[in-house]
């Protein structure tokens, strides 16, 4: 159950970023862009949500695509091709909502590249024109650039070092767009939180749509324990079943900042013993 | 001579339950009690005076042959008990640590007229871990296989009990369970110190070995809607119990204030992922210093015995009535209040207060009075004016009841659902939904209620399954 059928590295040194393949036949045939899975590696292991970057129905495969950030990425990441994945649970969450909106602008910041993927290609498949903008903190950690091309009309590049693609950050790219005069009918954001914030502060005064893929804290990811909750539009919302995606303009980024924040000395013990235990 | 029996028998005084001294156990999670022994098992069970018109078998949801398992008890027949209560109990270790007994079976004892009554529960704890310490496992008569097959949606003790009595009819019986391991509220809810996992864990291990099969990580609705079990996957009848987990909040300010918890997730965290023994096991929980839990049954106490053990100096319960109207068992309601648990009657939350950082630091509550009688028949609570005050908290946790989740029934088109959400079935005996084929029972059918309610319908729904599939 659950092998490991591949397993790339896209960035070796800390925090790595890999890759894997797995065997999934019944999540596959009901995944839908936008949707996410819940994974433990060990019997004393946590829960934790990745999102299905990419699959292949004839294989009965989806991807998973994620960087060492603690314990429990760090000890995924040991894995090697012919493991198994102790429990997956997925696919979980709302499949995003694809129609035919025009023009459509995805922004994938860092590692948030993978997740824009299956949806950037499901809104490139329903007529959309596409223009996808990565961003990356220096050019060797910049991820799924070909599949992107793939799936979209035009690809733009940022890199906070300048090493690759323009000198700057995603919003930059994104403000000089709509400053130019293109007309943009939606923009779907995911990658880090604040990235996400500034996003959706670029695209409001324009009143233009923007989806935001929330990475909160979760449990069970079936609705069960409201760990994953978050206010959007002054109401509580659960990620893992009213989302992921919300309305970027009515999520109180702070609040939820502030709420994966609630771990971070636990996390960070997790973390040295993890590290510990490998040396 | 015959009286000179009664009368000696009405001196035996109801035999204590031995457990873990109060200050220890509030700092450990092993069971607070032990079970009874040999000898309070037999000083028990000869006070029962096996009326002929035993008024304690109505008193139990399943009408357990309470008598008889008692009588074979004084004979010291343990295993012939064991027999007597596995024809109606499936879960007779569980229920008899988790029964409201005070409620049902005891508190219709005759006994209990004149003195306390016959502690039923615990003769029955005994009985069921004797057998599991010195019985033997008996393949129980299987029906030849039928070639039928059922899916059960959910394993806690609606689902298992269903499991159970299907499997030996013949159909084949997969139970579908969203979360990693099986037991539902058993294992993510209840504790371990006052259910041990490893007594669930021996009913599931039970089931596997007669032939149920499990699927754990399978989300119904996600994964497989029900529709797609029966018609690409050759299910013949479904079974929903899938039980009422979603957590309802307080609906007051400042409730996603990190340290405000549901009471799911607080339990989740230390019961289902071992949070309490981080960083062992990778899930963290807060150790507390300050905890108020909202709510007064038996998930609060739950809740509020687990802050404790987590190292909590404060630990409250909050309750909006008074003490005679908490919902908990009384027992536990004892063991809280001997552990250190301070409650707080006649008091509602208003806001949850936090600082800067996002982190909760106290909360506004409001002093109530017990006005007129409610449809539910208890003194509705009335704010008194005025009475506002602030408790220095660093965590609060609401256990103010769970809902239905409406994974399943959003994506079962046909089926009739009541205003709350819960499924209608035509009657607790059928558990006949109004989808044809798709039966349901335990707390999705009657909204959060007791173990030992679930494990019935779970029986009923496996024998109505049972008709509809010999048709
Ligand atoms: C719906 C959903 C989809 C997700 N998809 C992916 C995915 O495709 N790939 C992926 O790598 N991650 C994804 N995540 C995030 C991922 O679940 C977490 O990063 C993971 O829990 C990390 O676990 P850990 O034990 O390795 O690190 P932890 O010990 O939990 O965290 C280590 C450090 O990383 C920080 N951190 C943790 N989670 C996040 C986060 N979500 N955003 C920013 N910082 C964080 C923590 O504050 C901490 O400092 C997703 C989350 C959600 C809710
Ligand atoms: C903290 C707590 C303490 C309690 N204490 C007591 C007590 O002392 N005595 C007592 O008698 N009762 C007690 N109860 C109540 C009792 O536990 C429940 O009434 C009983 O467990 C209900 O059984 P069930 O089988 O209907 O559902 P549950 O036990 O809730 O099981 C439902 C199962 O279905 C699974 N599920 C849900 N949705 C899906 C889906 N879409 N797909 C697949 N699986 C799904 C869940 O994960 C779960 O495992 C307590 C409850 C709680 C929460
Ligand atoms: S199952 Fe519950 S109600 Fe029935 S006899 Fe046992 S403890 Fe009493
Ligand atoms: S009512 Fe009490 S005394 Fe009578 S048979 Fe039942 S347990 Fe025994
Ligand atoms: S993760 Fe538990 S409700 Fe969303």
């Amino acid at each position: 159950m659950n092998e490991i059928t591949d397993k790339k590295v896209w960035w070796s040194d800390a925090p790595a970023i890999k890759e894997f393949v797995v065997r999934a036949p019944w999540i596959v045939e009901k995944h839908k862009a936008g949707q996410f899975v819940i994974l433990r590696v060990s019997e004393n292991g946590e829960r934790i949500p990745l999102t299905v970057s990419d699959k292949d129905l004839k294989k009965g495969t989806i991807n998973i695509l994620f960087q060492e950030m603690g314990a429990t990425t760090i000890k995924l990441g040991k894995l090697n091709k012919g493991d198994n994945i102790l429990d997956l649970t997925g696919p979980l969450g709302k499949p995003t909502h694809i129609e035919k909106f025009g023009t459509v602008v995805c922004v994938g910041g860092g590692i948030g590249v993978a997740p824009v993927h299956p949806i950037a290609q499901a809104l490139k498949e329903a007529g959309n024109r596409v223009i996808s903008i990565l961003g990356a903190r220096t050019k060797g950690i910049l991820i799924y650039e070909d599949l992107m091309r793939k799936c979209s009309d035009e690809v733009r590049i940022t890199t906070d070092d300048g090493s690759y693609g323009r000198h700057g950050f995603v919003t930059d790219e994104l403000k000089g767009m709509i400053e130019s005069g293109m007309k943009i009918d939606l923009v779907v954001a995911i990658g880090p939180p604040i990235m996400m914030k500034m996003v959706c502060k670029v695209t409001e005064p324009y009143k233009i749509p923007t989806y935001a893929s929330l990475n909160t804290i979760m449990l069970d990811g079936s609705g069960m324990c409201g760990a994953c909750r978050v206010t959007v539009g002054g109401k509580t919302k659960f990620v893992c079943v009213d989302g992921p995606e919300f309305d970027g303009h009515q999520v109180d980024f702070d609040e939820m900042m502030a709420r994966l924040r609630q771990y971070m000395d636990e996390e960070k013990i997790a973390k040295e013993i993890c590290q510990k235990n490998t040396m | 001579m015959a009286e000179e029996k009664k009368k000696k028998k009405a001196k035996i005084p109801r035999q204590p339950m031995p457990e873990q001294d109060p200050h220890e156990r509030a700092k450990n999670f092993s069971e607070v009690t032990y079970g009874f022994t040999a000898e309070l098992s037999l000083n028990e069970a000869v006070r029962c005076i096996q009326c002929k018109k035993p008024l304690c078998i109505d008193g139990c949801p399943v009408s357990i042959n309470i008598p008889e398992f008692i009588k074979k008890v004084a004979e010291g027949d343990i295993l012939g008990a064991a027999k007597v209560i596995k024809e109606s109990n499936f879960l007779p270790a569980i229920c008899g640590r988790v029964c409201p007994q005070e409620d049902q079976c005891e508190m219709v004892c005759v006994v209990g007229v004149k003195d306390k009554p016959v502690a039923i529960g615990r003769l029955e704890r005994y009985v069921a871990d004797y057998e599991a310490l010195h019985g033997k496992f008996e393949m129980p008569k299987m029906a030849p296989k039928t070639g039928k097959k059922v899916a059960i949606i959910g394993s806690g003790p609606a689902g298992l009990a269903c499991a159970g009595d299907l499997i030996k009819t013949g159909h084949d019986v997969t139970i579908f369970e969203a979360l990693h391991k099986a037991g539902g509220v058993l294992v993510y809810g209840i504790p371990e110190f006052r259910l041990p996992k490893a007594i669930v864990e021996r009913e599931l291990d039970y089931l596997k070995k007669i032939g149920v099969e499990f699927r754990l990580n399978h989300v119904i609705g996600k994964i497989r809607t029900v529709d797609e079990l029966m018609k690409s996957d050759g299910y013949h009848a479904v079974f929903l119990a899938n039980g009422a987990g979603l957590p309802q909040f307080m609906n007051i300010a400042g409730e996603n204030l990190n340290g405000v918890y549901s009471a799911n997730e607080f339990l989740t965290r230390n019961n289902l992922m071992k949070a309490y023994q981080f960083p062992e096991y990778d899930t963290p929980i807060k150790r507390f210093k300050n905890v108020a839990v909202i709510g007064g049954g038996n998930t609060a106490m739950d809740a509020v015995r687990t802050a404790l053990r987590l190292g909590a100096d404060n630990a409250y319960i909050i309750y909006r009535r008074s003490r005679d109207e908490m919902p908990a068992r009384k027992e536990e309601i004892e063991h809280a209040e001997h552990e250190g648990v301070k409650f707080i009657m006649l008091t509602a939350p208003l806001r949850v207060i936090g600082n800067e950082k996002g982190w909760v630091t106290g909360l506004e509550c409001i002093k109530m009075e017990l006005g007129e009688p409610d449809e539910s028949g208890r003194r509705r609570p009335i704010p008194v004016k005025g009475s506002e005050f602030i408790i220095n908290l660093d965590a609060v946790i609401a256990a103010i009841g769970t809902n239905s989740n409406p994974l399943v029934a959003q994506t079962t088109p046909g089926l009739e659902l009541n205003k709350w959400g819960y499924i209608v079935v035509d009657n607790e005996k059928t558990c006949r939904t109004s989808k044809k084929g798709v039966f349901a029972g335990g707390d999705i059918v009657t909204g959060a209620a007791t173990v030992i309610l679930a494990m019935g319908a779970g029986r009923s729904a496996a024998k109505s399954i049972d008709e509809y599939l010999s048709l």
